[in-house]
């Protein structure tokens, strides 16, 4: 393994001492790999804060009745909940964090394109996360009406619902400008001789992520703002008693929120892509494919929002076009799946930690995959329509997908980002623990959703008991995981594991730079001869 | 070794190929904005056709038709301003970020007047005869004040960058050999402009 005499070489960015020390140091920083950092501790701040309210949630639901809060505070916490989740954690993501830090390193660059606009994205982000929270303070209370804002009930509840939307709007913002940054990196600043067919799938995985960012976030934005304006100056879009139509604003929502959903997976599906050959010690199989797909998936992404509303109140002619389109979008996210279980055929694979996560990944996601074509299918959707069965299928996509590769890109970079490793063996167990409490929390609400168990209620009917208590149960092992893995990552990163530049022999650009990467990540600009995946 | 500072860091790499790619993604996004807007309106105006029509008649078609020459105006001044610094001619230039910020105020001017009028006669967002209007005109007269209302910052925020523009090539800081910035702020008052030409008829032209 390479030697490590650091005063050969450049300050790498974590030692690197620029006009501020200290956390100003980091926090005017325009380096791509300390505001990916950045990213990181605060969405790990927020993730866990967000774990919290779930557990808390489970808790309530442990048997029926009132346990520890009552209905109001449930709904509170609830949207809290998916807001943290959805809008602080999963939708900036994968992206935000390995996307900045590893991107341009990737294809060869110092940096992203817009750097200072990197910064500010950051920033935006921070603000809205503030905004949100600050939501739960003032006013008349936390807002209650789930992370969907749907009218007219957002329009008439006393709680303090304009603080809360005015913080995802700017959310918004920070993602927008975050994908617009990565699409002009790619354009710009790929190395010489890497064409766009030569870029590792992670970055062609972003590229599709920003067009989403770019082209679906503002119908959400104004929408918002839509919102704002009637809440506060009373004028009518959505409100049925002044002429407005509700099922208007569900489609607007829609029209991003459900294109979200691909900001959220795509990016992680790239990360997994990115593991896969590094273990497989084989390069991808169907490199166009995949890249074919995630772009196909974006597209059609955007065409197929009407899903969520089969029981809202549409023409049964959209119904069906929308069903079809949910069954088409399936196909390039299973064209994906066949790819990464064909590069493992006849691979000689290294059981590393990172790429147990990447199978408990394919696992999960296809789980939750199938069970999205339950609720596309027109009949069936009927019947689990808000029910806990959906709550089940989008934690599998959305936890199980997204979380997992999130978890997975980090034990897969961690080495990379600070150049230590951490203890295998604890990794793995952690991994284990927190794979079996996944599918003991969130498998039960299948069932529960097809006996008829509905979402969002903070009490249910004494039938639904035993397999309440299983989910229950399965949220403190899954948290007891959790824990695992993540005292196992801060005790490496103070310092208890050895020190390397890259544990895993892997071929992308990022391994061919000491760790953790120099302040402009490579000395000179490689000049790339071969695909990504050459091994 | 030298230290590397930061801002070399971030400046060392000039690339305008890049900013003009990032504005004009940064153009669509603001396109899906107000096309969102549009959605809305197209929605409403197909539910309630008689009340739009009987509603825009409420509206100047004079001081709209006004305010769609100044812009129409505007985007040429901002055109010449580019080619001016292309060859050189910062006078010129200048001048016509001059004449494009004037006409910019000249249309929020003509703005006020017309909003000013509306509110006078009691109809402004929130007000008692709003209130009481019938569900179509409530409608129309909701999306009229949204739309012009976001319209308008957008023409205050183009009101800046040009500013900014004007005081660099000013300062020297934009010339002809690097000149994204001016290009930059071209793109986005077109965009002002077209979004414009698209409210205009919508709301002062219907049938």
């Amino acid at each position: 393994m390479t030697d490590f005499n650091h005063t050969n070489r450049e300050p790498n960015f974590l030692e690197y001492k620029g006009k501020y020390k200290g956390i100003l140091g980091w926090i005017t920083s325009t380096d791509h790999k300390r505001i990916g950092l950045l990213y990181f501790y605060s969405m790990m701040f927020f993730f866990l804060a967000g774990v919290v309210m779930g557990l808390l949630m489970k808790y309530e639901l442990i048997s029926p009745g009132e346990q520890i809060m009552g209905a109001q505070t449930y709904n509170g916490l609830f949207t809290l909940h998916g807001l943290t989740m959805i809008f602080l954690f999963v939708i900036p993501g994968v992206a935000a964090v390995f996307g900045n830090f590893f991107l341009p390193i990737l294809i060869g660059a110092k940096d992203v394109s817009f750097p200072r606009l990197n910064l500010m994205s950051w920033y935006l982000y921070i603000i809205g996360a503030i905004i949100v929270l600050i939501s739960q303070f003032i006013g008349d209370g936390p807002p209650d009406t789930g992370w969907t804002f749907y009218a007219p009930y957002s329009l008439k509840t006393n709680t303090n619902v304009v603080a809360a939307v005015t913080g995802a709007f700017i959310l918004g913002f920070s993602s927008i400008l975050t994908g617009l940054n990565f699409i002009v990196t790619m354009h710009r600043l790929r190395a010489p001789g890497m064409g766009w067919l030569r870029m590792p799938l992670f970055g062609w995985a972003l590229y599709g992520t920003g067009w989403i960012q770019l082209l679906a976030t503002p119908v959400v934005g104004i929408t918002f703002l839509m919102v704002i304006a009637e809440r506060l100056l009373g004028i009518g879009f959505f409100d049925p008693a002044i002429g407005g139509d509700p099922i208007l604003y569900q489609h607007l929502f829609w029209i991003y929120s459900h294109p979200a959903v691909y900001i959220m997976i795509l990016p992680a599906m790239g990360a997994i892509t990115e593991i896969i050959p590094t273990f497989a010690r084989k390069t991808i199989f169907g490199y166009t494919a995949i890249v074919i797909s995630s772009m196909a998936i974006a597209f059609v992404g955007y065409f197929v929002w009407g899903h969520h509303m089969f029981t809202s109140g549409m023409s049964s002619t959209s119904r069906w076009v929308f069903s079809l389109l949910t069954f088409l979008v399936a196909i390039p996210s299973a064209i994906k799946v066949f790819n990464w279980t064909a590069t493992l055929y006849k691979s000689s694979i290294n059981l590393q930690t990172p790429f147990y996560w990447a199978i408990a990944f394919v696992f999960v996601f296809m789980i939750g995959g199938f069970s999205g074509l339950v609720l596309g299918s027109l009949a069936t959707d009927i019947h689990v329509h808000d029910t806990a069965f959906v709550v089940a299928h989008f934690h599998y996509i959305v936890f199980g997908g997204t979380g997992f590769a999130f978890f997975g890109a980090l034990h897969y970079w961690f080495p990379k980002m600070f150049a230590r490793v951490y203890n295998f063996k604890v990794a793995n167990t952690g991994l284990i623990i927190f794979f079996i409490g996944f599918n003991m929390l969130y498998f039960p609400m299948f069932y529960l959703g097809l006996l008829g168990m509905p979402r969002r209620y903070y009490d249910y009917l004494p039938m639904f008991h035993s397999a309440n208590i299983l989910s229950t149960v399965g949220s403190w092992i899954m948290a007891t995981g959790l824990l695992i893995i993540i005292i196992n990552l801060i005790r490496a990163r103070k310092g208890s594991g050895k020190e390397v530049d890259d544990p895993w022999d892997g071929k992308t650009l990022e391994w061919t730079i000491p760790s953790p990467p120099i302040v402009e990540n490579f000395e000179e600009i490689p000049e790339v001869k071969h695909g990504p995946y050459e091994y | 070794m030298e230290t590397i500072t930061h801002q070399h860091h971030a400046d060392a790499h000039r690339d305008d190929t890049a900013a003009k790619i990032g504005m004009w993604l940064f153009i669509f996004t603001e396109i899906l904005l107000f096309g969102g807007l549009f959605i809305v309106y197209s929605v409403y105006r197909h539910m309630n056709p008689v009340a739009f029509h009987l509603a825009h008649e409420e509206l100047s078609i004079t001081m709209g038709f006004i305010n769609t020459i100044i812009l129409l105006v505007s985007s040429a001044t901002v055109a010449i301003s580019i080619s001016a610094l292309q060859k050189n001619d910062r006078k010129l230039t200048m001048l016509m970020l001059g004449i494009t910020l004037l006409l910019a105020l000249t249309f929020l001017v003509n703005k006020y007047f017309e909003w000013g009028g509306k509110f006078e006669h009691g109809m402004y967002p929130g007000s008692e005869l709003m209130k009481n209007l019938s569900n179509g005109d409530m409608l129309f007269f909701s999306l009229y004040f949204f739309m012009t209302g976001l319209h308008g910052v957008h023409i205050i925020v183009g009101m800046v960058l040009l500013g900014i523009t004007l005081y660099k090539v000013k300062t020297g800081a934009v010339n002809s050999g690097k000149y994204a910035l001016l290009e930059n702020s071209g793109l986005y008052w077109h965009l002002v402009d077209l979004i414009w030409i698209f409210l205009f008829p919508l709301f002062y032209l219907i049938h």
